[in-house]
């Protein structure tokens, strides 16, 4: 039934996968989503065994891989935050990956330090999934955002996606650009100069077929957007909290800015979020952002089973 | 005028055609210093036919080892390494311009995994890898942290 074949392939960086890939992973995880609800119960991964080791907390990534891994029949070990780990006396990652590697089948990893999954994929012969590496890589949250826009608009290509906020230093906005690009959605970055996206970045999408339009302006940006993929400002980026303040305040997504919007555009984010998105939005239809967040649970069933090999 | 020549060598090895200017990056990947036993001759931008100007740098009774190759051809990429006996050229190679480099440059960004090190002080048991994006300019990309390798010749371990 499905053609894709994944088994003990490493889930390191979005850019290891291919668009037929993807579309492949994205088809199983709307398979999942009964499962995933608890509407359906399946037992796929009775017996096998996930390790999350988290060098950093994560609730949400951590909490999203279990619940998937539980649905699916199989079991959980691990650690939520270093201090519990051998870490601390002085092992090294590459061994505790061996640990890893001994009792489970499947090991999920989140680390401070850029490469880390890359490093622990080398060690690993079972499969290597990244929750996160410092500021790099962050491939199943890229997953999951391209899920929840093909589910929600029916295709990636030639959707108009507004990307806004903090795009310098927002991990997840960088792979994601990439990913659309390679789907050829049209993109928009609407940022403050100072955080607008790295030319790196835009240069990679340039390459990729797409001509992203550069803004600075939301009220201008956010009428052409089918798409609205919020991020947040953090206030240590800037010199002084008077500055914070008003640039915060002109990226902000409340009743007022959703007057321009399109009917049907969808807000997303990869949450927590704090005061970029105002209450009162989170019940209009726009809101997305918690569909979005469940969808990490059906994204990373599809990815468990995939590297698994085991179908239904 | 008085005329100054650079004495030839009788058993070593000429690296002609360095990049100019690139001389003494040379001299510091072949671990010459201050200690030097042998004759050591470096010549800075002297006219070329192959390129506006290039340096030599002539040591007596020494060879290049395959990670010191492989060094000054990340370097200089169109050098030529000349191994003389007994005052002739016996051998000459062009350095081979690297598909993979691992294990001679390290990662420039501070947070990357091939730099952590343990509380006992020890790094990760791997050797800092790049794929080359290009060779002429060198561009190199840390396989681990996927970040690019600014000025990689400021990095060499
Ligand atoms: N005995 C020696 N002592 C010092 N330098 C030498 C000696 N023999 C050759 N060289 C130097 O080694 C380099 C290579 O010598 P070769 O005779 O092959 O020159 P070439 O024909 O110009 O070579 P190429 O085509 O590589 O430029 C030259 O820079 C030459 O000056
Ligand atoms: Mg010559
Ligand atoms: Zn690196």
């Amino acid at each position: 039934m499905h053609m894709l074949k994944m088994k003990d392939r490493d889930v390191v960086s979005i850019g290891d996968f291919t668009v037929e890939e993807i579309e492949g992973i994205m088809d199983y995880a709307s398979e999942m989503v009964p499962i995933a609800k608890g509407e359906k119960k399946s037992k796929v991964l009775d017996g096998k065994i996930l390790s999350t080791l988290f060098f950093e907390p994560s609730t949400r990534t951590r909490l999203s891989f279990e619940s998937a891994m539980l649905r699916l029949g199989g079991g959980v070990l691990g650690f939520a935050e270093p201090s519990a780990t051998s870490a601390k006396k002085g092992e090294t990652l590459a061994d505790t990956i061996r640990m890893a590697e001994a009792y489970s089948d499947v090991i999920v990893l989140r680390h401070p330090r850029e490469g880390a999954a890359r490093l622990a994929a080398k060690f690993s012969s079972k499969p290597v999934i990244n929750a996160g590496d410092g500021a790099g890589q962050h491939p199943t949250q890229t997953l999951l955002d391209l899920f929840t826009i093909k589910s929600e608009k029916g295709k990636i290509g030639g959707i108009n996606v507004n990307l806004m906020g903090d795009l310098k230093y927002g991990r997840t906005v960088h792979s994601l650009a990439h990913a659309l690009a390679m789907f050829g959605a049209d993109l928009t970055f609407t940022a403050p100069k100072e955080l607008q996206m790295p030319e790196h970045v835009v240069k990679n999408v340039k390459s990729l077929g797409v001509k992203p339009k550069i803004e600075s302006s939301l009220e201008k940006s956010i009428s052409a957007a089918d798409v609205v993929y919020v991020t947040r400002i953090q206030k240590e980026r800037f010199p002084d909290l008077a500055e914070y303040e008003k640039v915060a305040g002109a990226y902000r997504i409340d009743m007022d800015v959703l007057e321009k919007a399109k009917k049907d555009m969808i807000i997303m984010h990869p949450l927590p979020r704090v005061t970029e998105i105002a209450p009162e939005v989170d019940s209009t239809p726009h809101a997305k952002y918690f569909t979005q967040a469940f969808n990490g649970v059906p994204v990373r069933m599809a990815l468990l089973s995939l590297v698994l090999e085991v179908r239904e | 005028m008085k005329e100054f020549r650079i004495q030839p060598i009788k058993n070593g090895t000429v690296i002609d055609h360095i990049d100019s200017g690139k001389a003494l990056k040379v001299i510091k990947i072949m671990g010459i210093d201050e200690n030097v036993t042998s004759v050591v001759s470096v010549i800075m931008h002297v006219p070329s036919s192959k390129k506006d100007f290039k340096d030599i740098v002539k040591v007596e009774d020494r060879e290049l080892n395959p990670k010191e190759l492989k060094k000054i051809a990340l370097i200089a990429p169109n050098a030529t390494i000349n191994i003389i006996r007994d005052y002739e050229v016996a051998k000459k190679t062009k350095v081979k311009p690297p598909e993979k480099v691992s294990g001679i440059v390290r990662c420039a960004n501070p947070n990357c995994i091939t730099n952590a090190r343990t509380s006992m002080e020890t790094f990760e048991p791997v050797e800092p890898e790049f794929t080359v994006e290009s060779t002429k300019p060198l561009r190199l990309r840390c396989v681990y942290c996927e970040r690019e390798l600014e000025n990689p010749e400021e990095h060499l371990i």
